[in-house]
């Protein structure tokens, strides 16, 4: 009997309308884990290079993780990967709700979409029963909406559904897949399902998900569920609300948003409002999130309710968590009522919260600046509000100068020349970040958003504390039981940081340091997602309910294998360097590996480029971040070895990349 | 034995649906502790409690698996509470053969609540993170349980196999494993 996971793949061949239950090898789990490793595994054996995002053979994998389905709080992720239309790269966005553990309970560990179907239908997955249905009725509707007339039309209440909107099936490059009051809206990935023409996947199971250990693994659950009561009872003391929990950041609760106001830009990330936080604004603010709130919700078998039903006067009810609660109305210099309506029809077009309204933004700046011209935003109203639901409008749609929109800001610009480039300013390898701009560098965030691939910050940063107390006593203080640490030596490294002098930023801590902390700080996270465990309990806040130390016993107790803390670092480190291969095979080099040129006023070229050498190497990555053929083989990754020497990648016995073929892979 | 008094601890599960997030965890930890081993499998359509779960409603509310009922029901009953309606037959806790609820889902064999026997409070309330459950207990004196109940329990079982499998298929598997014993 395999445990923890179901041990089958639904595998949908989408052109012939073919659908087979394919049994995985346990092996493979073994050296992956599952959700995000085993769909590295599967994408590096079946998307080469050569096959485009929208191309019948890019997959669309919906995983559940390993560990869904069991016990274990907060253990609820679907992690969806494919090739990226915007990136180019591997997409992988999760998505929290209930999806995941029914997709096991229905007796799946994944559905892996191939070809395109010749018209748009949805997959309905009833435990052993799958099949492929119309969806021409309901074309064109919104994502929550359609997940409602599903469940009605079969009848079934308590399925889950993953649908996109409008803009998946015109496939917007920033596109999400919605799923109630969760989505997994980076990379774009909703546009690959729509170009495969698939409106919906829907699944109900009522299967049983078996654990090898029970009594054991029962304890370690009941464990986690004490200390989650624990954090949720002692606050982390000295940092900003939103750090010093547990759960994603907690913007469904929180009246006071001076913080993000003040500190985050507003427009298409440029302008900082410094004092914008006035009594009269936070009133206002409290009414209108008090009134529009109707109840703060969770993700299957999770305490922390980051979520919210959303109800804005006149509008059809949807679900919001986290920052796009703020995106809008920032991106558009309006109020939060304005961000919670226009945020009501950006969920049911299914688009990204953070690229979306830089995208609109960005539009509004090329017109103020000349670059476009009125001629370019026909019959567009003069008000800000009205221009950001005209602009979403024409990019959901892709009518006019929306379907140069739809892109994204990298493409948008490109198209558009003329300077615009410029205004596309806020991007990592294409991709639109946070609106966040600051004055000095900071050696941990630099490798971070240069090098993390899922090029999204609050998706690798956690664990180790934002910047030092300002006291030696406090910061000792919280080290006392710090256990969440891989090693005694983070505890020092925090304990010797100092906010001014010789031991503050950018110089320490020191590259060799930063190296540790952004490596174990990016583990939990790919472990988090192989596990398919919510990073709000995990890799995301300061002494997590779920770490280093324990995650091994939880793997072992559910799985029967055996997993020591060794062997966990190993099995990451292996699917974490085939996320990099995938990448590197289609392209990524180090130029690739940067922030946004102004996220930073003052840089250090020189301290940079050590950071990125030493990170390199530690990472066993030659100097143009190419994983070397010695650490292939370490991972038993001998095949991503052999395939980059034939193609030219690297060559044989020589860890440096061949001039050669870093010419011919350099992106457009 | 009828008519004989004794002290009954009564164990009332009180619940808050302004509470309840939809997490669904009751469900869950219901449906480790009844697999055989004890949690060594999940599944919560054969959990004994169920959340009528609809967010874009604000529908929340967990209903208990009560009696088995051989036949439905012929009058309904279908409730608007605060201007939301709910489905038919939504607050009853009988696994009846209307519904998919309350019944394992291979056998169709109904599941009751039995308040976690042997555990020291419920497990659902236990793991009820928002206190949308809350167990009460309190003496009465009342008429002593009749022995006679359990047997009464083992009928409702068998009752449930006859209606799903007919009683002939019933007898020839008892007489079946008598022979084996
Ligand atoms: S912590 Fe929040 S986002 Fe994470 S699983 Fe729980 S409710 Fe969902
Ligand atoms: S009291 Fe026990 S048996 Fe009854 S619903 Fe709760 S967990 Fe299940
Ligand atoms: S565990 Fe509590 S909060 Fe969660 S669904 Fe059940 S009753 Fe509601």
């Amino acid at each position: 009997m395999r445990y923890a996971e179901t041990g089958y793949n639904l595998e949908v061949d989408l052109t012939r309308g073919n659908i087979e239950k394919v049994a995985t090898n346990p092996k493979e789990t073994e050296l992956y884990l599952g959700g995000l490793g085993t769909n590295a595994k599967i994408l590096w054996d079946r998307v080469p290079p050569e096959i485009e995002p929208f191309s019948p053979e890019n997959l669309l994998i919906f995983s559940a993780g390993l560990l869904c389905g069991t016990p274990a709080t907060g253990c609820n992720r679907t992690i969806v990967t494919t090739i990226s239309p915007q990136t180019k790269l591997m997409a992988f966005s999760m998505m929290g709700g209930f999806f995941a553990p029914e997709l096991k309970y229905a007796g799946y560990d994944k559905v892996i979409l191939r070809g395109k179907s010749p018209n748009l239908v949805y997959l309905w997955i009833n435990n052993g029963k799958v099949e492929l249905r119309d969806a021409a009725h309901i074309k064109g509707k919104g994502a929550i909406e359609t997940a409602e007339i599903i469940r009605k039309e079969l009848k079934q209440p308590k399925a889950q559904v993953a649908a996109i909107g409008l803009a998946g099936e015109n496939r917007v490059f920033f596109a999400s897949i919605e799923q109630g009051r969760s989505s997994a809206s980076r990379g774009g990935i909703g546009a690959v399902m729509g170009d495969k023409g698939v409106k919906a996947i829907v699944v109900r199971g009522t299967q049983d998900i078996h654990v090898a250990k029970p009594a054991e693994y029962m304890d370690l659950c009941n464990e986690v569920m004490q200390y989650i009561q624990f954090r949720n009872d002692n606050p982390i003391p000295g940092v900003m609300p939103i750090l010093a929990g547990l759960g994603s950041p907690q913007e469904m609760k929180v009246h006071d948003e001076k913080w993000h106001t003040e500190n985050f830009m507003w427009g298409n990330s440029r302008v900082r409002r410094k004092g914008f936080w006035t009594d009269e604004i936070a009133g206002e603010w409290m009414e209108t999130l008090d009134k529009a709130r109707t109840r703060l919700i969770s993700c299957y078998n999770c305490p922390m309710t980051c979520g919210a039903t959303i109800s804005m006067p006149g509008l059809p009810t949807y679900m919001m968590k986290c920052f796009t609660k703020l995106t809008y109305t920032m991106g558009a210099f309006s109020n939060l009522d304005f961000g919670l309506k226009i945020a009501q029809r950006a969920t049911e077009y299914g688009v990204d919260g953070f690229s979306a309204p830089q995208v609109m933004a960005f539009a509004l700046e090329l017109l103020e600046n000349g670059i476009l011209s009125d001629k370019d935003f026909p019959d567009m109203p003069q008000d800000n509000e009205g221009r950001f639901y005209y602009l979403l409008d024409k990019i959901v749609r892709r009518e006019g100068i929306g379907d140069v929109l739809a892109d994204g800001t990298h493409w948008a610009a490109e198209a558009i020349g003329n300077g615009a480039e410029d205004y596309a300013h806020n991007n990592i390898k294409k991709h639109e970040q946070l609106p966040l701009k600051l004055s000095m560098l900071n050696p941990i965030y630099f490798l971070m958003y240069s090098t993390g691939e899922k090029m999204n910050i609050t998706q690798i940063e956690g664990q180790f504390p934002q910047a030092p107390y300002p006291k030696r006593e406090h910061r000792e203080a919280f080290v006392k039981d710090w256990h969440h640490v891989p090693d005694e030596k983070f505890k020092q490294y925090f304990v010797d940081w100092e906010p001014r002098g010789e031991k503050s930023m950018p110089f320490y801590p020191t590259v060799d340091m930063c190296c540790d902390i952004v490596d174990w700080q990016e583990k939990m996270h790919y472990i988090d997602d192989a596990l398919g465990m919510c990073a709000g309990l995990s890799s995301f806040p300061l002494k997590p309910p779920y770490h280093i130390h324990n995650y091994p016993k939880f793997i072992s107790a559910a799985t029967g294998f055996d997993m020591d803390e060794a062997s966990l670092s190993q099995a990451a480190k292996r699917y974490r360097t085939l996320v990099r291969a995938i990448n590197i095979r289609r392209g990524m080099r180090r130029k690739d590996d940067q922030p946004p040129k102004n996220h930073w006023k003052k840089r250090f070229p020189e301290l940079e480029k050590e950071l990125l050498d030493t990170y390199y190497r530690f990472k066993g990555w030659n100097d143009d971040g190419i994983p070397t053929q010695a650490s292939l083989h370490e991972l038993g990754l001998d095949y991503v070895s052999e395939d980059f020497v034939k193609r030219g990648i690297l060559t044989e016995g020589e860890d440096a990349p061949s001039k050669v073929a870093a010419a011919q892979q350099e992106t457009k | 034995m009828k008519g004989k008094k004794e002290k009954k601890t009564i164990k009332t599960i009180k619940i808050d649906v302004d509470k309840c997030n939809g997490c669904r965890a009751c469900e869950m930890i219901c449906s480790a502790f009844h697999a055989e081993p004890k949690y060594s499998s999940n599944n919560p359509a054969r959990s004994r409690i169920r959340i009528i779960r609809e967010p874009l409603r604000d529908l929340y509310v967990p209903v208990y698996a009560g009696e088995y009922a051989v036949a439905e029901c012929a009058g309904r009953d279908k409730y608007t509470i605060d201007g939301k309606e709910y489905d038919e037959c939504s607050f009853c806790r009988a696994s009846c053969p209307s519904r998919d609820e309350f019944k394992e889902p291979d056998s169709g064999l109904p599941l009751k609540c039995d308040m976690c026997e042997g555990e020291e409070e419920p497990l659902c309330v236990k793991w009820c993170p928002h206190d949308a459950l809350i167990l009460q207990q309190r003496e009465e004196e009342g008429e002593a349980q009749d022995p006679q109940d359990e047997l009464e329990n083992l009928e409702i079982g068998l009752e449930a196999l006859a209606d799903k499998y007919g009683m002939e298929k019933i007898k020839d598997a008892v007489a079946r494993i008598s022979k084996k014993v």
